[in-house]
């Protein structure tokens, strides 16, 4: 392999990009070193297993990744902005929608989500952390280790060009030669292993450590989906599990599961790819519902209206998920009795999230409702998801859909689902838990500015494309001619998609600026909330959490408490708590799974062998490992809950 | 996180005792159900594949039931061997524990020993991983079974270099409990194998 094909050369947009990663990695260097912070960023975040900072971590890499997603979205609104534009070539086209797709979902969406869950989860159910610290962290790096393969391939090499769903035999070694595609494979291979490994651990965190009193038909909302996702989570991600080393297997191994030659099948892809696929829809929306749920309820001073009905609809939308996922390829040939029955069942979902949208409504009604902005976003999100969803339905009629599949209808149609749904509430839910991972709230005033810039901005530039997509214009052209007629509508929509981008720099702006100026509060409980993770200190509660765990008599369970005039944090008598160790093991870990990664997205099979053996030497030592963690002392936690409650 | 032994599961066997103990085998069993949807994956994808073989080489021509029995053999007697370690553990016999369980890894050794020797000798007959779509579902499900028996082979010596170390304690009974979960889940994924592949390839399906 020559130099200029291992390291990208020849493109003006990725030499910026090149030159842009390398100043900002000397820059954070130079920064650690100065300020003397490598071994405060080693004891206190990467080798943390406190389950509140991993989840800052992975929300500041989602972040980052929504950045990279978002980079990607706008070159390909410039591209497709006017006719016969000549901003992107057609390769350099499908590389940037299948990374823009592949991050905004595995890298962005999920992450976030995972995140948040990793912060609330544990104080939202009283619990000291999740049940397995150390695969917290381990998961942490794999999603890591995943994403920085799955990134650095766009200047090592080639970005993978076969869209998110990769379809055989397109992502095939005859059609998608190079390691692009390997880098796909692995990146999600790895960073899907992680994923897993939280799934697991926070079914544990729910089932075992709630805490005394805490029914399971009492959980908070988002305790609830999260439940139901991990569940989802660890039925569905096995599938890809073995969907990407099949493929892997096709491409480095010369087996044939998916060619054309020799028996394969591509349609097996397709099949395995979705069954993961469709339920992954619903790992990144259930979450964001559970979100909504907890903010409507703190701003209208309601307890949520048909918490029953949100539980069985959640549990109906979760089962009903792994049975409708033929509706991504009705035109594919699987004939009318099967077109049909997935046709049914996909339309069924849309009536447990239809109980859903009129319990949010009813909770709201005759509530007190402050628009905050964590409330304005979940405000929105409602008539924008509604959007989506009929949309959807229209996409379910299996006759009507060959009509629109794959135009741009569709792509509408994903986006305003994703994003109403996902991303709405992670913007949601990083407002409303800001104060409790940093003590401040972010500024109200330019937050709202960032709210309803971003909203118009995305109704801006994806309701046209409905209209684009009953016009025939396919989803993943690169370039469209003046007679097609599709200029105006394109054009609006790349406008935008601009505004979008405009309302992330204010969001940004909105963490720098309230970093100096808002506020520091004192009290723990920035929006007079409801359910226990209200009842700690902030910024980021003590690494232990509760320092006694409250007892739960209600659902709501601190709103009750403050009811009845009781204060969690009034005691009497510390004890000494138990808490874990910080560890090396799993960054190490990672370290391996990237050479072991790295190695075989560029078949150098001893480089993988060498991570492998790696990995196994991490397992064996942890293995061994006894470390029983430590004790917080009395006076530690005394001198903790007395600063925490000071005046900052 | 109390790592204290609970009262209130004082007469569980040791390896409840301790909240971490029975945290850890609830996260195994879910973990289990994850493998379970693994191994449906491949065994869908096996028979989604199972006649494709594009004119090639076929099943019936290279299974062979007497070697599948003796697998098979190997394979439940030592779930079996599994089972009296854990009881052995239950009585707190750390010595017999070792014993049984050293038995049941020489008898996953032999298994897979026999494994490779089957791969072995249908990449002689022409039947590899890349002659047709069947094999490669039979290679990779089989292979993937067989790998998991071989890194429990590797679990559960370090397992049992620390119950010779420690002894048994509420940590060290959970881990070897765990342990012998996943022994017991390779063996009724192996009958799944033994039925749905051999028998039905031998069969003729
Ligand atoms: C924030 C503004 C966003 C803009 C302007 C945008 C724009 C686009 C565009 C132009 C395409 C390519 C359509 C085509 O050529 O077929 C696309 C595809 C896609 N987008 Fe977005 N997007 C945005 C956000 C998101 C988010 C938040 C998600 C997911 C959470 C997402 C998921 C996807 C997926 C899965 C695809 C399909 C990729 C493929 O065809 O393989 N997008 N988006
Ligand atoms: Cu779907």
């Amino acid at each position: 392999m020559k130099w200029d094909e291992f390291i990208i050369t020849g493109d003006p947009l990725i030499l910026g990009a090149q030159i842009s990663i390398l100043i900002s990695a000397i820059g954070a260097v130079f920064v650690l070193t100065y300020f003397k912070k490598w071994k405060w960023l080693w004891d206190e975040w990467i080798t943390s297993v406190d389950h509140k900072k991993l989840g800052i971590m992975y929300i500041l890499i989602a972040i980052l990744m929504f950045f990279r997603g978002g980079i990607d979205a706008l070159m390909m609104r410039t591209q497709l902005a006017a006719p016969n534009m000549t901003f992107l070539d057609s390769l350099h086209y499908n590389e940037i929608f299948t990374t823009h797709g592949t991050i905004m979902i595995i890298f962005m969406a999920m992450p976030f989500l995972i995140g948040l869950m990793n912060v609330v989860i544990p104080l939202q159910i009283g619990a000291r952390d999740v049940a397995f610290p150390f695969l917290n962290n381990l998961s942490f790096w794999t999603f890591v280790i995943g994403m920085g393969l799955f990134n650095i391939s766009f200047i090592i090499g080639g970005s993978p060009s076969a869209g998110w769903t990769s379809y055989m035999p397109l992502a095939s070694n005859e059609l998608n030669p190079g390691p692009g595609q390997n880098y796909y494979l692995l990146g999600l291979q790895i960073s899907g292993i992680g994923t897993l490994a939280t799934g697991i651990n926070m079914m544990v965190t729910i089932f075992k450590m709630r805490a005394k009193g805490m029914k399971l038909m009492m959980m908070p909302m988002f305790t609830w989906t999260t439940l139901i996702t991990s569940m989802i989570i660890v039925l569905a991600f096995p599938v890809l599990t073995i969907a990407l080393a099949e493929m892997t297997f096709d491409r480095l191994f010369g087996t044939h599961f998916f060619n054309l030659t020799n028996g394969g099948m591509p349609m097996l892809w397709a099949n395995l790819f979705w069954i993961w696929g469709h339920p992954e829809v619903y790992i990144v929306a259930l979450p964001a519902f559970g979100i909504f749920s907890e903010i409507i309820t703190t701003f209208s001073k309601k307890r949520l209206f048909g918490y029953n009905a949100m539980v069985y609809s959640i549990v109906a939308i979760s089962v009903l998920s792994f049975l409708v996922w033929v509706h991504h390829f009705f035109t594919m040939g699987s004939g009318a009795v099967v077109n049909s029955f997935f046709s049914i069942t996909t339309m069924a979902i849309s009536i447990p999230t239809g109980v859903k949208i009129f319990n949010w409504l009813l909770t709201m009604h005759k509530g007190r409702i402050t628009f905050s902005t964590p409330m304005l976003w979940s405000v929105a999100f409602i008539p924008n998801f509604v959007i989506g969803g009929v949309t959807g339905v229209m996409l379910a009629m299996a006759a009507a859909d060959y009509q629109y599949h794959n135009t741009y209808f569709l792509v509408s149609h994903f986006h305003y689902v994703l994003i109403a749904a996902t991303v709405f509430a992670c913007f949601a839910g990083f407002i409303y838990w800001y104060p409790k991972m940093f003590g401040y709230k972010l500024n109200e005033r330019i937050g709202k500015w960032f709210f309803w810039i971003f909203v118009a901005g995305f109704n801006i530039c994806f309701f046209p494309q409905y209209f684009l997509g009953l016009d025939g214009m396919p989803r993943r052209i690169h370039i469209y001619g003046v007679e097609d007629g599709w200029f105006a509508l394109n054009f609006i929509s790349t406008v935008g998609a601009f505004i979008m981008g405009l309302a992330f720099i204010i969001l940004v702006y909105n963490i720098y600026y309230s970093f100096r100026y808002s506020p520091r509060e004192t009290t723990g409980d920035a929006w007079g909330g409801r359910t226990l993770e209200w009842a700690t200190s902030s910024a980021i509660p003590p690494h232990y959490n509760f320092a006694k765990v409250p007892e739960v008599t209600a659902m709501d369970p601190y709103w009750d408490m403050k009811e009845k005039g009781i204060d969690p944090n009034k005691i009497d008598k510390y004890e000494k708590i138990h808490m874990p160790s910080n560890t090396a093991v799993p960054f190490v870990m990672g370290c391996f799974m990237f050479l072991a990664g790295f190695g075989l997205v560029f078949e150098w099979f001893w480089m993988g062998i060498v991570g492998a053996i790696g990995i196994f030497a991490c397992m064996a030592y942890r293995s061994f490992d006894y470390n029983d963690g430590y004790y917080v002392s009395v006076e530690e936690i005394e001198e903790t809950e007395k600063r925490a409650r000071e005046a900052k | 996180m109390a790592h204290a032994q609970d009262a209130e599961y004082a007469n569980e066997p040791l390896e409840f005792q301790s909240a971490e103990g029975r945290n850890n085998i609830l996260g195994f069993w879910i973990f289990i159900g994850a493998e379970f949807a693994l191994f449906s994956t491949l065994f869908a994808t096996y028979f989604v594949l199972v006649n494709r073989t594009a004119g090639g080489i076929t099943a019936d021509h290279l299974f062979d039931l007497p070697l599948v029995l003796i697998m098979t053999f190997l394979l439940l007697t030592s779930s079996f061997t599994c089972g009296l370690a854990i009881h052995a553990m239950r009585a707190g016999k750390v010595k017999q524990l070792i014993t049984w369980m050293a038995i049941t890894l020489v008898l996953g050794l032999g298994f897979v020993g026999f494994e490779i020797y089957e791969f072995w000798h249908y990449a002689h007959e022409g039947a590899t991983l890349s002659t047709s779509a069947f094999w490669s579902a039979f290679f990779v499900l089989l292979g993937t079974h067989g790998l998991h028996v071989s890194i429990g082979i590797g679990w559960i010596i370090l397992l049992l270099i620390q119950v010779k170390r420690r002894g048994l304690t509420p940590r060290t009974t959970s881990k070897v409990f765990i342990a012998s979960l996943y022994w017991h889940f390779l063996d009724v994924i192996w009958i799944f194998i033994f039925t749905g592949v051999y028998l039905m390839g031998l069969g003729g399906l």
